[in-house]
């Protein structure tokens, strides 16, 4: 399992570059291995499914799963699989070395908001997902 | 229900009820300034909601929902029963979608119901029934009583030349179910690809960039308790959108809009990254494409500088 900070390094080698259309698969794959630590750090498995197509997006649902405050990143997982699209089904474009650059910025957003989420207290209190996080904390004040 | 219901968008949203919200009266002010000069250049009508009060915001909402709810009704209850009014047009995204949430809440769950009709009644003014009001967007003000062609008639300085990503943020869009009238086919706004703010700024003469992050947290939010955060993530939506070759980044929303501005400066300083790109209201910019003077779309108020900038492209 490739770590948070793994990832941070090799998405600032790619986007220093910078990303070439061949990198669509990786930048994808960098994405799904940053939501699965998020998904990982809030007890699950990662899932294997795909929806739509796709893993990433499928990863994003369980990612989301009782918490809709992570849905703030969905058009981000969606825009990556759009840029995976035009980049492997139109590697000649002229757009290619734009839209792979795109790319790039789009999965680091991506990665640089799960991250956020998850320095925060932790699992990230993060917009409206904080409530649950103090209840928990008020919980175990008033048992003591 | 009055016959206004009746009457199409056009002519509907032309008198609307106004719900500035907190922010539009501080650090919003440059869009409270630039929505009111740009409707009075437009010919459309603002009448502000009497004695107006939070939506509930994100603060209340976090810790009782159901307050919140009853907070954003007794908004609407004002400008339906006291002003008769049946728009609501607010421009700052959270009021928005608030608003719209209340909405939804008051029509689909007999617990908020109850709620806001207890604590209305407490409070001593009538208790706001889903449908009484319909709540909008400055966006959708623009767009469905002036449209693309009116602007493109009025237009005095064209904003050609001028290469603009334009930001939604993500309460305008988010969660779908509460805006319903989103994602409806032709002609409506989109929840994964908005362009209401392309569409206006392009029929003023603009260049709008293929942006990617158009609606991607910027961690507004969380923007005092987890500064560092919202500073990557600004930091990261500025980059791109200068990567995708935008002289501008376009908002329509306070709270996103003093993020990328403040964040701008701190991702400056804290993480060694500059970026130049202007940050500006969409209605500032239609407000000088449409002959207003910086000024009088408080182009002074913002805390980043664009004055140079706009002089330069013939704005000023």
């Amino acid at each position: 399992m490739t770590s948070l900070i793994d990832i941070g390094v090799r998405l600032d080698a790619l986007i220093a570059g910078p990303p070439a259309p061949a990198d669509a698969g990786e930048l994808l794959v960098l994405g799904e291995q940053a939501l699965e630590q998020w998904v990982i750090a809030r007890g699950k498995q990662p899932t294997q499914d795909k929806r739509e197509g796709f893993r990433i997006l499928a990863l994003h649902r369980q990612g989301a799963e009782k918490d809709p405050s992570f849905n703030a990143c969905r058009e981000t997982c969606r825009e990556l699989v759009y840029h995976y699209n035009l980049l492997t089904l139109q590697p000649e474009h002229p757009e290619s070395g734009q839209r792979a650059r795109m790319m790039g910025w789009v999965v680091n957003h991506l990665y640089l908001f799960i991250s956020g989420k998850m320095e925060t207290e932790q699992l990230g209190e993060f917009c409206c997902a904080s409530k649950p996080l103090r209840e928990t904390v008020d919980a175990e004040a008033k048992a003591q | 229900m009055s016959d206004k219901k009746t009457e199409s968008k056009n002519e509907k949203y032309r008198e609307v009820a106004y719900y500035p919200g907190c922010a539009l009266e501080g650090s919003g002010h440059a869009y409270n300034r630039s929505t009111k000069a740009l409707g009075k250049k437009l010919g459309l009508k603002l009448k502000e909601v009497d004695n107006w009060n939070c939506c509930g915001a994100m603060e209340v909402k976090n810790i009782d929902p159901k307050l919140q709810t009853y907070l954003s009704s007794r908004v609407m209850s004002i400008a339906a029963n006291k002003m008769k009014m049946d728009v609501v047009m607010a421009p700052c995204n959270g009021c928005y979608h608030n608003l719209k949430k209340a909405e939804y809440d008051l029509k689909n769950d007999e617990k908020s119901k109850q709620v806001v009709d207890r604590l209305s009644k407490k409070a001593g003014h009538e208790t706001y029934q889903a449908g009484q009001v319909e709540t909008i967007h400055a966006l959708d003000w623009v767009k469905d009583t002036i449209g693309e062609e009116g602007l493109k008639e009025r237009v005095k300085n064209s904003l050609a030349g001028i290469k603009i990503a334009n930001y939604y943020g993500c309460m305008y869009t988010r969660p779908r179910h509460i805006f319903p009238e989103k994602d409806s086919g032709p002609g409506s706004e989109s929840t994964s690809r908005p362009h209401f703010m392309d569409d206006l700024l392009d029929a003023a003469g603009a260049e709008n960039v293929d942006f990617p992050l158009k609606t991607a947290c910027c961690g507004g939010a969380h923007t005092l308790s987890d500064s560092d955060t919202s500073t990557r993530l600004v930091a990261n939506i500025l980059q791109t959108a200068e990567a995708a070759g935008a002289e501008v980044i376009a908002t329509e929303c306070p709270t996103c809009h003093s993020g990328l501005e403040m964040h701008q400066i701190r991702a400056n300083r804290t993480l060694g990254i500059k970026t130049n790109v202007k940050i500006i209201y969409f209605t500032q910019l239609l407000g000088m494409a449409m002959g207003l003077k910086p000024k009088e779309v408080g182009l002074h108020e913002n805390v980043s500088d664009s004055f140079d900038f706009v002089k330069q492209k013939g704005l000023a």
